[in-house]
């Protein structure tokens, strides 16, 4: 049991980021553009996110208020970054994957160069602790309060907050409804009177704060408050694009499709605490491999059956009809 | 002076290389049905979208109730009371009815959708007028006829009064546009406005009060349909008399080219077979036509013919080969041209050049290419003679795109150049779905042209005129089997139409040539 309660614990915050981030790219892509960039979004915000805690870490401010301002800042970073996203697929009508993918390679380069400048290292150290022994009261309740309310992070209550906030904004508002519809027919979105730009730029945004703060929470949750220029965020920006198409555009399969990644992760890393994996004497390197093999073979086999918004990756031309 | 609910004044309208809609003026009355007719790229849609909002006039002006209006956007058009029910429908198809109808005037609280009162007003719009609908169903699941009805009453939902029909009937089945005329009528007698965009002169005859044509982009004229005549309006939309009547001579049957022998080809979309135990023959020189209502297996059958699809069982012979497991680039060979049924989807390459297309049956043959590489200058000649022979019209020749082009030339482009190829066998689908008189009496000359230079005309038609006029032989499909055979010059249409339903079936006549 203690070691079920132990992968639950340490899988959480792994996998909170990839929900988040998937989320994200969701909302960008529900509106009709491919958000390659999740990637580099990530470090960006976690970058930032980092630098902020690195700055206050010595105030004496209390740790997890220094987590809501830094997750913000990586919030803000975050969309500020889509925004190039956003101006060369929709004002420029760019080829969506090519953008995405040169932002991708930008950001470790600007963060390795910045770092060596002013830290003379790979990246950013803190010294921050944002781990939550127990959470009062809730920690209480049999199983579950052990499971999910001791020795965790904020981020994960964070995480799932998210969570529900985008399945109401999806299904419930008119927000998320024209969001969809320009995702699935832009032109018809059009006929009624939506501005199919506004609705792009407003879901690319939303994926650009939702990755900003994924990345943040990665480098809180999996990293120990540190961000490296070389390691970045270990493809969990792709692993998150994996995870959105595997959870089939719907938030609740998300969650899922996180858990599971995470959860491999979790268990790849975890090998000496399980005596019957330990035993076979596989070594441990090809446990780590797990999660993206993992990503291979379920893509393989999910992608026939994957229905992605129709219009997305396809720049919107009135003119074309 | 008249009193005009819209009026649209010296309206113009130009795209790169061609001007869509040339100074016209269209005036509508309040509680009347205007028809703004023309054939295929005279500009009806562009006008309608103008109106919409859709597109922006380089010059004109329109007024609603005598006052100048902008209508820069659909928005614009909403709130004055327009609304369009498009040629293409603009459904989004993961959603259910109910959202689409809702979609952009969404009730809501704080952003928060109320689907309840929206659910109640439309239920009430869908009863009123007899449109019914399942307010859950999703786009994707129900009929075209249906989808129709969610567009209207997305122009109902907004209160519109001034309601734009584009082409509204190319779609439907026979039951559904005399469903769809009278609901016209009884929207005019409500006191709605409406403009119906068309090519069907049965149609406008039936309903419209007044009509106003297009040729080529320039307005020819406004008439009243009571002191109007069928023939009067088509010479004014073609510009010439157009004859309904096809005319041919008796046909000089010769061998035969296609034999198909008990086909069965299984459905895709349910268990049961989609074409089941079908045999006939079609001989040179004759026109056979595949009659029946729309899904009784015509596609499937078509599909297994082309080798588009893979038929369970049976043999298909053409010119006394066995051509049943050979690819589609080997029948074509052997003498199969095809003009497919989904002219978008399998005709052509929309974002290809014309010349392209032209040349897409062709270009691996030495004419064309040598080791890989296309012969640019030989394609173009070889275009250029086609689009002058068979009258294709674009906006800059062999190097428009073809998506740019109107229906009625894309389906002359493919005409030219599945005709031009070597064919024993034509194999036609709906060949006039959608087009205009115009248009369509050229298709018909063309089909039988083929027939009496001596080559087997296949044509699969859902339009009864159609295949009374061009067939020299009729085979009705009805759920997968051939129910009749029937000679045109001595069945009637409503006979034809009681084999079509299945109220009426008799088999095929075995060899009645006694071969």
């Amino acid at each position: 049991m203690d070691t079920i309660y132990y992968l639950i614990q340490n899988m959480l915050p792994v996998a909170i980021p990839l929900l988040l981030v998937a989320l994200g790219g969701m909302y960008s892509e529900t509106s009709g553009i491919i958000n390659i960039a999740l990637e580099g979004i990530m470090l960006f915000g976690a970058f930032f996110g980092a630098l902020f805690v690195f700055i206050v870490q010595n105030s004496g401010m209390e740790p997890q208020t220094i987590l809501l301002l830094g997750m913000l800042i990586a919030a803000i970073s975050g969309s500020i970054y889509s925004l190039l996203l956003s101006f060369a697929s929709v004002n420029m009508k760019a080829n969506q994957v090519i953008t995405g993918t040169s932002l991708n390679m930008l950001i470790p380069a600007v963060i390795l160069l910045f770092s060596k400048m002013f830290f003379n290292s790979d990246g950013i150290t803190t010294n921050m602790n944002f781990y939550i022994k127990e959470i009062p009261i809730l920690s209480k309740i049999p199983v579950l309060g052990e499971m999910f309310f001791q020795r965790t992070y904020l981020t994960v209550m964070i995480g799932f907050a998210f969570l529900i906030v985008a399945v109401i904004v999806f299904y419930k508002t008119k927000f998320g409804l024209r969001l969809r519809a320009c995702g699935e027919h832009p032109h018809a979105a059009d006929s009624v009177g939506i501005n199919v730009y506004k609705m792009r730029y407003a879901g690319v945004t939303i994926s650009g704060i939702l990755a900003g703060i994924g990345g943040f929470f990665y480098s809180v949750g999996v990293m120990d408050g540190n961000v490296s220029g070389h390691t970045g965020v270990a493809g969990f920006g792709f692993l998150a694009l994996a995870v959105m198409i595997f959870g089939q555009w719907n938030p609740i399969k998300i969650l899922f499709a996180a858990l599971f990644f995470a959860f491999l992760r979790t268990l790849a890393y975890s090998i000496s605490l399980i005596p019957f994996l330990d035993n076979l004497g596989i070594d441990q390197t090809y446990y780590k491999m797990l999660p993206y093999i993992a990503t291979l073979i379920v893509l393989a086999f999910t992608s026939k059956r994957s229905r992605a918004p129709k219009a997305e990756g396809i720049p919107y031309d009135k003119s074309k009809r | 002076m008249e009193n005009y609910i819209v009026e649209m004044l010296n309206i113009t309208k130009k795209f790169p290389g061609i001007i869509a809609n040339d100074n016209i003026t269209l005036r509508l009355k309040k509680g009347e049905i205007h028809a703004l007719l023309g054939e295929n790229g005279a500009g009806k849609s562009t006008l309608m979208s103008v109106l919409f909002g859709l597109y922006q006039p380089e010059g004109g002006e329109i007024k609603k109730n005598g006052k100048i209006v902008n209508i820069s956007n659909p928005n614009d058009a909403n709130a004055l009371g327009i609304g369009m029910v498009h040629q293409h429908f603009k459904l989004v198809e993961i959603f259910t009815v109910l959202e689409n109808i809702i979609l952009g005037v969404e009730p809501n609280k704080m952003g928060f959708l109320q689907q309840k009162e929206a659910r109640e007003k439309v239920m009430d719009l869908s009863e009123k007028y007899g449109l019914k609908i399942d307010p859950d169903a999703l786009i994707e699941n129900i009929t075209v006829g249906m989808q129709q009805r969610v567009e209207i009453l997305k122009m109902l939902y907004r209160d519109n009064e001034i309601l734009i029909f584009d082409e509204p009937t190319a779609v439907l089945t026979p039951q559904e546009i005399k469903e769809l005329l009278h609901i016209m009528k009884e929207f005019a007698n409500e006191g709605k406005s409406i403009l119906f965009i068309t090519h069907k002169l049965n149609e406008i005859m039936e309903v419209a009060d007044q009509c106003t044509v297009l040729r080529k982009g320039k307005y020819i004229g406004t008439v009243d349909v009571k002191n109007t005549t069928k023939e009067e309006l088509s010479k004014m939309m073609v510009g010439r008399d157009i004859s309904f009547k096809v005319d041919k001579k008796e046909p000089e049957v010769g061998d035969v080219v296609l034999s198909v022998k008990n086909l069965t080809v299984p459905s895709k979309t349910h268990k049961n077979n989609a074409v089941k135990d079908v045999s006939f023959d079609v001989r040179a020189g004759e026109v056979v036509c595949l009659a029946g209502i729309e899904g009784n297996g015509q596609s499937e059958f078509v599909n297994a013919l082309t080798g588009l699809e893979k038929p369970s069982s049976g043999v298909i012979n053409l010119c006394g080969k066995d051509i049943t497991k050979s690819s589609i680039r080997q029948r074509s060979i052997d003498g199969m041209s095809h003009i497919p049924e989904d002219r978008h989807k399998h005709g052509l390459v929309l974002d290809y050049k014309l010349e392209e297309n032209l040349v897409l049956q062709r270009y691996w043959q030495p004419e064309f290419q040598n080791s890989g590489f296309i012969k640019f200058n030989e394609v173009r000649k070889y275009a250029e003679r086609l689009i002058d022979e068979y009258d294709i019209r674009s906006g800059k020749g062999s190097e428009t795109i073809t998506r740019s082009m109107s229906g009625g030339n894309q389906q002359k482009a493919i005409i030219a150049r599945e005709i031009d190829k070597e064919h024993e066998l034509l194999i036609a689908v709906q060949p006039t779905r959608g087009l205009d008189v115009g248009a369509i009496e050229y298709v018909h000359k063309q089909l039988i042209a083929r027939r009496d230079a001596g080559k087997a005309v296949f044509l699969v038609s859902l339009e009864l005129e159609e295949v009374m006029n061009v067939s020299d032989r009729i085979l009705v499909i009805y759920e997968g089997e051939i129910v009749g055979e029937l000679d045109p010059k001595t069945t009637t249409v409503q006979e034809l139409g009681l084999y079509m339903s299945g109220a009426k079936r008799d088999g095929i006549k075995e060899n009645k040539d006694g071969e």
